[in-house]
């Protein structure tokens, strides 16, 4: 038998190591947070988000890189919620455990794990060359949109599987076709949860460099449509990072990004809390 | 006494579960506008059999049903037989009182939306109509829009009634409605069974033989899969034919 004094004891360690773990992991948030804030605050006048690069961006603001971003991302997100969603009702809703539902999962699972640049590759060969897009909004838009599909059609299916199986019976019950017990009871409950992996695939599509910069391009001109090459923040920050453009102006879009990132999870999660409260 | 009306009947029903039988050769003619009681210990076949009458059996994996169910004469298990429609006119209440997290209102406007009811006027009838006459208005018309999941468990049952009244349905299948609810609670709802059968047939699955006793008119007692003993409530309860129905029902087996 253990004796109190070890239990303890191994009470106080393990609570040591808990509370450093969760410090450790604060702290260097902070610090990097810090960092970038600290360096780049001082660069974000109104005129940084209101003109454009000017000389390679040495000068002027990060208007069209602001832009490439929301483009991008939009695009990525219109293909890939809806496509995603369907995939994860399909699987859940509309299948038996079948070697069709296993395949697609696996395919899924695999997909997740693949590192962004191979997306990049992909995306430049497929869409950029072969479909003759060329650098532009929709090759990268869609690029992503195969990037952040997996994580889309988990966090859906996850949502939807945590229906109690009692909604679909009293739907049915009812009279219900199967469409409308999905539209009418899973849904309504399940879209919070989905809501969040939209959410998460957006911040990785604003945060995403490596597979923007082989299918969107690194254009500093306004796009004009879709088939305009863009730059995106990330990739803008990228670049003048590592060229030795200005590091002041580097520090700047980061921060620019860290604030872009945490408006959209604020006005998401005001949104998403909005929502719960109307549905009674 | 007047001859009554079947308004459905089993024949030959048999029903798996992958390999295991769940339901064993039944035969029985449910008798409309009565309340046909369905009693037999854990596991033997009762809400199988309740199931397997609105064809929500089916939407197990791996099931598989044998022989014949008739609704007013005609077969539930035909092919291309519209089981959306089915369901429609055979409703079920519940074990557990699921109400959907919506609001009262919407709650019992969901069946009737669903149906394809789109007028607003139609449908507020519908709702107050249905809650009348499952005994909950008085209770709630002065916050029907706000959440089902506040109701007290008897009521969200009632409001589950009231749902299923909406659809107008012809058949209310019951699967153990009091089974979570406190004795006055469960006293409000047999009331409710008597108002309803005025209208409607009732089949009930109920583990308290008193309530059987008290609600039924009908009373079938099932044991492994077979429908053992099926008969009037009075004789079931008073002169079982069956040795082990008489055990059941007086409380020394089960």
């Amino acid at each position: 038998m253990i004796s109190n004094r070890t239990r303890y004891l191994t009470q106080n360690v393990a609570k040591v190591l808990i509370w450093t773990a969760a410090l450790l992991t604060i702290g260097v948030m902070m610090l990097i947070l810090f960092q970038v804030l600290a360096e780049g605050l001082p660069v974000l006048h109104p005129r940084f988000f209101l003109d454009s690069p000017k000389n390679m961006g040495r000068e002027g603001g990060i208007l069209s890189t602001i832009v490439g971003t929301f483009a991008l991302t939009l695009v990525a997100i219109v293909f890939a919620a809806p496509l995603g969603v369907g995939t994860a009702i399909f699987l859940r809703e509309y299948t038996r455990e079948t070697r069709i539902s296993r395949i697609i999962r696996f395919g899924t699972d695999c997909l997740a794990g693949v590192p962004s640049i191979i997306f990049g590759l992909f995306g430049f060969v497929f869409f950029v060359i072969f479909l003759n897009m060329g650098w532009s909004i929709l090759s990268g838009g869609l690029t992503l949109a195969a990037m952040i599909l997996p994580t889309i059609i988990s966090t859906a299916e996850e949502a939807i599987k945590t229906i109690p199986y009692t909604y679909r019976e009293v739907s049915f019950s009812l009279g219900g076709t199967r469409w409308q017990t999905v539209t009418r009871t899973i849904l309504p409950s399940a879209i919070p949860g989905i809501f969040t992996g939209i959410i998460l695939s957006v911040g990785r599509s604003i945060g995403e460099t490596a597979a923007v910069i082989l299918t969107a391009g690194s254009s500093l001109v306004m796009p004009t449509s879709l088939f305009s090459p863009i730059r995106t923040m990330s990739v803008h920050f990228y670049i003048l990072a590592r060229e030795g453009i200005s590091m002041e102006m580097a520090y700047g879009t980061g921060a620019a990004l860290i604030l872009l990132v945490l408006i959209v999870n604020t006005a998401a999660n005001w949104l998403l809390n909005r929502y719960i409260r109307h549905r009674v | 006494m007047q001859e009554l009306n079947t308004k459905i009947e089993a024949r030959g029903l048999n029903f798996y579960y992958g390999s295991v039988q769940a339901l064993k050769n039944i035969n029985i003619h449910i008798k409309e506008r009565q309340i046909t009681a369905l009693i037999g210990p854990s596991g033997c076949g009762k809400s199988t059999f309740l199931r397997a009458l609105n064809r929500t059996n089916e939407l197990i994996p791996h099931t598989r049903t044998e022989g014949s169910v008739m609704l007013d004469g005609e077969e539930i298990y035909r092919p291309g037989l519209d089981v959306v429609g089915l369901r429609q006119r055979v409703g079920m209440v519940f074990q557990r009182p699921n109400p959907f997290p919506k609001s009262i209102y919407e709650n019992v406007a969901f069946g009737p939306k669903v149906l394809g009811i789109y007028s607003r006027r139609e449908i507020e009838e519908k709702v107050e109509k249905s809650l009348k006459a499952a005994a909950l208005w008085s209770e709630v018309a002065d916050r029907l829009h706000t959440s089902a999941l506040n109701l007290t468990l008897g009521q969200q049952q009632r409001l589950c009634i009231a749902r299923v009244l909406a659809v107008e349905p012809e058949v209310i299948l019951m699967d153990e409605p009091c089974s979570a609810l406190d004795p006055i609670a469960t006293l409000k709802i047999e009331e409710l069974m008597q108002e309803l059968k005025k209208r409607y047939t009732i089949v009930i699955v109920t583990h308290n033989m008193q309530q059987a006793a008290r609600t039924s008119d009908w009373a079938g007692f099932f044991l492994l899969g077979e429908l053992l003993e099926y008969g009037p409530t009075a004789d079931l309860f008073t002169r079982p034919k069956d040795k082990r129905t008489e055990n059941y029902v007086t409380g020394r087996y089960g």
